[in-house]
């Protein structure tokens, strides 16, 4: 990574300035999507969404549930009703295809704050106070579920920092500076000031868990142009998971290019960085 | 480096970092720990929905996703803050501000997914919300011997849940008290009547059922229960009678 110059500027020159966002666009425009789906009703009172990312009911038919969340309550020794049941599996089975971690690119409101704690600490130049192992996170996930058994109660939704700005934004309880306010702020500045994408890419266990189910997705990036590779780090400097890229970008000609590591969140900020066109979503993959 | 330094080397290297995984995933369970709602002092004092699951079973099941407060048509419900009395995020209400309406067709337990209000409720009039209690019998209008009623007169099971129970005024001497009273095995816990009380402060509260009907000891056995129970033969067969004293003994005395 070099911190004298920033990833971009390269790609807008070599492809143009749309092509050079375009990723980075279309995730804006689903993340301020899916909370529009959820917030429409309580700002202007047109319902489509109810709930949260914990459990909601689209236009009354379509039940989602956060799969993370019935594995504790299930760990809890409760067994939910038939609609968080089927909720979950429509969730599960979405993102075992997808891949899970484009919950996290994607959906997740958490990661449109820790996206700008990490280009704000770019920009002001901050250094890494504290280095962490990614691996915490399957630690913190196993915590969850251990701890929700031993205590038979859904644990980590007591802090869980996703659900938590999202039912402050929909319930209107950030505001008031209540607990939400207090955990979300937090994670903000501890990726602002302490760790690198400390919390999304070393802690947090829902992450985790849906990369987890996203272990053999079908919708991967892939370096099929990795030939042209001139190594100028772009992409490394705008991952959030970087060891993920390494790989694909040595596969052998003709061999698997398809970057396979469950941490890659799909987010497709490389293909957009790539000055040489290195990258591209791929279904299967290969390429 | 010979092969067996590197790997009595790689062998210590691994057990260093089982053991601090170890400890790092110790440390997360103690603060998760720490935040779990356990007892009923943390579980709180907030009123929870109707059907809502008895105690810390309900935080095994809730998904705190408010879709229970979104179908409630009055508004009562609303998620816990940091001031209440119950862990953020779980759904409750607060009589004195909006009371449950008792809805027949119950929408905020048909929407929860989950099952942490319980969908074997399917009469609301089973609802046990809570217990009111009258808790203000120093300022309670009819206690102090007025005709107030407007507790009694609000109750969805007027007459089954609340009654007025007349006793005599032993201030004036010649006034009877109706003394609001409410009945545990009735009240739904819906809070119309701590809504409707006309005092500044109510004196008639809906508690949550654990702190108002109290607890008997695991160990007590009521004498009566358990004789109806053994179809009113004797507990113990063949207990010695007892000799007849006093009046008992006098022929034509009070029968046993
Ligand atoms: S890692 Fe966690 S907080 Fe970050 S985007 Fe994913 S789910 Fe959201
Ligand atoms: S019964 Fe009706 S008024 Fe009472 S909490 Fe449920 S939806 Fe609201
Ligand atoms: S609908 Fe059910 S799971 Fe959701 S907040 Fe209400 S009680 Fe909890
Ligand atoms: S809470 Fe009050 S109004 Fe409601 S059922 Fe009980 S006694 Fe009646
Ligand atoms: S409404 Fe209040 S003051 Fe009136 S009888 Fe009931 S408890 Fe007493």
């Amino acid at each position: 990574m070099r911190p004298d110059r920033f990833a971009g500027p390269a790609a807008v020159a070599a492809k143009g300035r749309v092509a050079a966002v375009r990723w980075l666009a279309s995730r804006r425009s689903a993340q301020a999507a899916f909370l529009a789906l959820f917030a429409s009703g309580p700002l202007v009172g047109i319902w489509i969404t109810k709930g949260t990312l914990a459990s909601s009911m689209t236009l009354g038919v379509l039940p989602l549930t956060d799969p993370l969340l019935l594995l504790q309550s299930l760990a809890a020794l409760h067994v939910p009703e038939r609609s968080a049941l089927i909720g979950a599996s429509i969730v599960l089975a979405a993102y075992a295809v997808v891949g899970g971690r484009m919950f996290c690119s994607w959906v997740c409101p958490v990661n449109l704050l820790t996206d700008l704690a990490h280009w704000l600490r770019l920009r002001a130049g901050f250094k890494n106070a504290l280095r962490l192992n990614r691996q915490l996170r399957y630690w913190l996930l196993a915590a969850t579920i251990a701890m929700s058994a031993a205590t038979g109660s859904v644990v980590w939704e007591a802090v869980n920092p996703v659900t938590m700005l999202h039912r402050g934004l929909l319930f209107g309880t950030l505001a008031a500076a209540g607990l939400a306010a207090v955990v979300v702020g937090a994670v903000f500045l501890f990726d602002l000031a302490v760790a690198e994408r400390g919390w999304c890419s070393h802690l947090c266990p829902v992450g985790a868990f849906y990369g987890l189910i996203g272990r053999f997705r079908l919708l991967k990036v892939a370096a099929p142009r990795r030939a042209d590779c001139d190594h100028c780090q772009d992409c490394f400097q705008v991952c959030p998971e970087p060891h993920v890229i390494v790989p694909a970008l040595k596969a052998p000609a003709g061999g698997d290019a398809a970057i396979r590591s469950i941490d890659c969140t799909n987010c497709g900020r490389c293909i957009d960085v790539c000055p040489q066109s290195v990258f591209a979503f791929s279904l299967g993959g290969k390429p | 480096m010979s092969d067996a330094r590197g790997s009595s080397a790689a062998r210590r290297a691994f057990l260093r970092d089982a053991a601090q995984g170890m400890c790092g995933l110790g440390l997360m369970g103690l603060g998760l720990a720490a935040l779990a709602p356990a007892g009923h002092g943390e579980a709180g004092t907030a009123i929870r929905p109707p059907g809502a699951l008895a105690g810390d079973r309900f935080f095994a099941a809730c998904a705190r996703c408010g879709l229970c407060v979104r179908d409630c048509p009055y508004d009562t419900l609303r998620l816990a803050e940091r001031a209440d009395d119950a862990p953020v995020g779980t759904p409750m209400f607060v009589a004195r501000d909006v009371p449950c309406e008792m809805c027949e067709d119950i929408p905020c337990v048909r929407a929860c997914p989950t099952g942490a209000l319980d969908k074997s409720l399917t009469d609301i009039v089973d609802a046990k919300m809570g217990v009111a209690v009258l808790v203000g019998r120093e300022t309670c209008l009819n206690v102090l011997g007025l005709r107030c009623d407007v507790c009694y007169r609000v109750c969805p099971l007027i007459d089954k849940a609340i009654t007025l129970d007349a006793q005599h005024n032993v201030r004036t001497g010649k006034h009877a008290q109706l003394i609001p009273t409410v009945h545990a095995d009735a009240c739904t816990g819906c809070g119309k009547c701590e809504k409707s009380c006309v005092l500044e402060e109510a004196a008639i509260k809906v508690l949550p059922i654990h702190l108002a009907e109290g607890a008997l000891g695991e160990h007590y056995r009521l004498g009566w229960e358990e004789k109806k129970r053994n179809r009113d033969a004797p507990l113990v067969p063949g207990l010695t009678e007892l000799p007849k004293r006093g009046i008992d003994a006098v022929p034509g005395g009070p029968k046993p």
